[in-house]
């Protein structure tokens, strides 16, 4: 079973307490934008093999959505952290590129 | 290829079975062929073999990178159904299902096709009326499915507990013509029929990259070297957005875990499928004995193959209480796949962004069902560059257009 870090709470929750909520840190498209970016922000993802962020909410606990960063090829957790920012904080980062020396950073290497 | 058949057993019978042949051939790939298949699974091979069959392209190659059906099509549950809601998906799911009734004779391969019926238990009075509009639309839709009550599912299951106590049974749908195959088998025949028609089936061989010149596809990376194509097909499942991402473009699709379970096997005891989507359990008999048994997917992006226990408890706790009669029973094996969930949990079938690579993915939780008919489809597709009439409707441009193809609440959940 998946365990994450509440960074609200301070807490180590099991999956069973969470909710997952999908991708984190995707542009949310307001009015004006055309329908790539709409099509971009409701259903295409990155879904990737190996390093991800993710948003979860602590659903049977405080109830607020945090961030995780996780390995999806090996469920690794590399840390959790607060939804209120726009890109991994930068000791997430690190964690991430000292276990994955080949991870090309956060919104590099992209293609897409 | 020789042919299987009762006179081929009785001649190996009596030369002491010396003289079976190999089912398929494992070639060195060539350095270039018309077309290129990635993913060996059900899908792949039998958009290979109606390329072969249907369209007369056999300088084919499908290409896998672990070994042949050992994906999601060695993974499933087997449930074979075409009773969906829409009328795209009950076009493409009943083509599939009536070339699973003539695909053992096609293929001279037994994948052992059993429509021996599926119920899709009502136990809400929302599932009620959501079974009673599938009815009506599969009437129209040419689909042979109907809505029974209690005391014919009791009559069809004896020992299902119809009363409760949480979720009583109201109902079902409930299509004679659905069943179940053996999974490992539909991917074994068509490999063999490939392979016969001088289709190449490269195992041990992982797509790496993929090569392209002014926005067409050129050919492909693998750990046994380059390999040009005209053509090219994306056949994976879960590794769908890792092969987009090296073909440059992404998908609407996350990758998630899917378990199933087996039970020890018993004498026989319940003879339909039976499908509980409010409570998550499903359950066949195996010509084992064993109960085959199903559950949900997880909700997180996952690529190892392995799925949260929780479900699995849920999935049973539900079983015992529907079918009491199994409490007692041992679980033997449990395992997961990784399924490719789209938004409107319906496949994706047609063109990609990049020139002559084509994809056909997306199939979920439910995907053996619709083998023939995805590979039929697909295998049109791709000869003529377009989509043929069943993948029109599963492009994915229909998610910029809005055009849903919506199962997800259909059908509730898996298959
Ligand atoms: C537990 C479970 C139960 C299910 N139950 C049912 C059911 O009851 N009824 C039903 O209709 N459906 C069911 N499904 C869904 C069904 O199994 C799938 O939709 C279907 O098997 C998908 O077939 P496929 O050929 O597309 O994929 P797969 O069989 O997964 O084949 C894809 C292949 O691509 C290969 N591949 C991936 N990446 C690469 C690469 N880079 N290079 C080369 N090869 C690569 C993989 O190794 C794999 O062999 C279930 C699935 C699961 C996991
Ligand atoms: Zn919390």
């Amino acid at each position: 079973m998946l365990s994450l870090h509440c960074p609200y709470c301070g807490v180590d929750v099991d999956e069973t307490d969470l909710t997952p909520g999908g991708e984190a840190h995707l542009v949310r498209s307001g009015s004006g934008s055309d329908d790539a970016d709409f099509e971009a922000y409701l259903f295409m993802r990155k879904n990737p093999r190996g390093v991800h962020f993710e948003r979860w909410r602590h659903s049977f606990g405080c109830g607020k959505w945090f961030h995780a960063a996780r390995a999806t090829d090996t469920l690794e957790v590399f840390g959790t952290y607060s939804a209120q920012t726009k890109e991994p904080p930068q000791d997430v980062q690190e964690r991430i590129r000292a276990r994955r020396p080949d991870w090309k950073g956060f919104g590099k290497g992209d293609r897409i | 290829m020789r042919r299987y058949s009762a006179f081929a057993i009785a001649r190996e019978a009596a030369r002491y079975h010396t003289g079976w042949g190999r089912a398929w051939r494992n070639p060195t790939p060539k350095k270039s062929y018309d077309i290129v298949i990635i993913g060996a699974g059900g899908h792949g091979l039998a958009t290979a073999y109606y390329l072969g069959k249907n369209h007369g392209l056999k300088n084919v190659a499908v290409v896998e990178k672990g070994w042949l059906g050992g994906g999601n099509t060695g993974r499933n549950t087997t449930i074979i159904r075409s009773n969906y809601l829409q009328d795209e998906s009950a076009a493409i799911y009943e083509k599939a299902r009536s070339l699973y009734e003539s695909l053992s004779q096609d293929l001279n391969y037994n994948v052992m096709f059993s429509p021996r019926g599926v119920l899709m238990l009502a136990q809400t009075e929302h599932e009620i009326r959501g079974y009673k509009r599938t009815e009506h639309a599969n009437r129209l839709q040419g689909v042979e499915t109907r809505f029974i009550g209690p005391k014919e599912v009791k009559r069809l299951v004896p020992i299902i507990e119809i009363s409760g106590p949480r979720y009583p049974v109201l109902g079902a749908l409930w299509q004679p013509r659905g069943g179940t195959a053996r999974h490992d088998a539909v991917a074994w025949g068509y490999a063999r029929a490939c392979s016969d028609m001088g289709i190449d089936i490269i195992q041990q061989c992982e797509v790496t990259a993929i090569r392209q010149k002014n926005g067409a596809v050129s050919g492909i990376e693998t750990t046994k070297g380059e390999i040009s194509c005209n053509k090219l097909g994306l056949v994976v499942a879960g590794n769908s957005g890792v092969l987009a991402e090296m073909a440059g473009f992404r998908l609407p699709i996350e990758s998630v875990a899917l378990q199933a379970l087996v039970s020890e096997p018993i004498k026989p005891a319940i003879n339909v499928v039976v499908m509980a989507n409010t409570v998550h359990g499903y359950i066949s008999q195996s010509d084992k004995g064993e109960l085959v048994i199903g559950g949900g997917a997880d909700g997180f992006n996952n690529y190892t193959q392995r799925g949260s226990f929780h479900h699995i408890e849920e999935t049973v706790r539900a079983l015992i209480e529907t079918f009491p009669i199994i409490s007692r029973l041992k679980m033997l094996r449990q395992w997961g796949g990784i399924v490719d969930m789209t938004g409107d949990r319906s496949p994706i079938i047609g063109r990609t962004p990049l020139e002559n690579c084509f994809i056909d993915c997306g199939w979920g939780t439910g995907g053996f069902k619709a083998i023939p008919g995805s590979g039929w489809s697909m295998a049109a597709t791709m000869a003529r560059g377009e989509p043929d009439e069943f993948a029109a409707a599963f492009g994915m441009e229909r998610f910029i257009e809005g055009r849903f193809i919506d199962e997800s609440v259909a059908a509730g959940v898996a298959h």
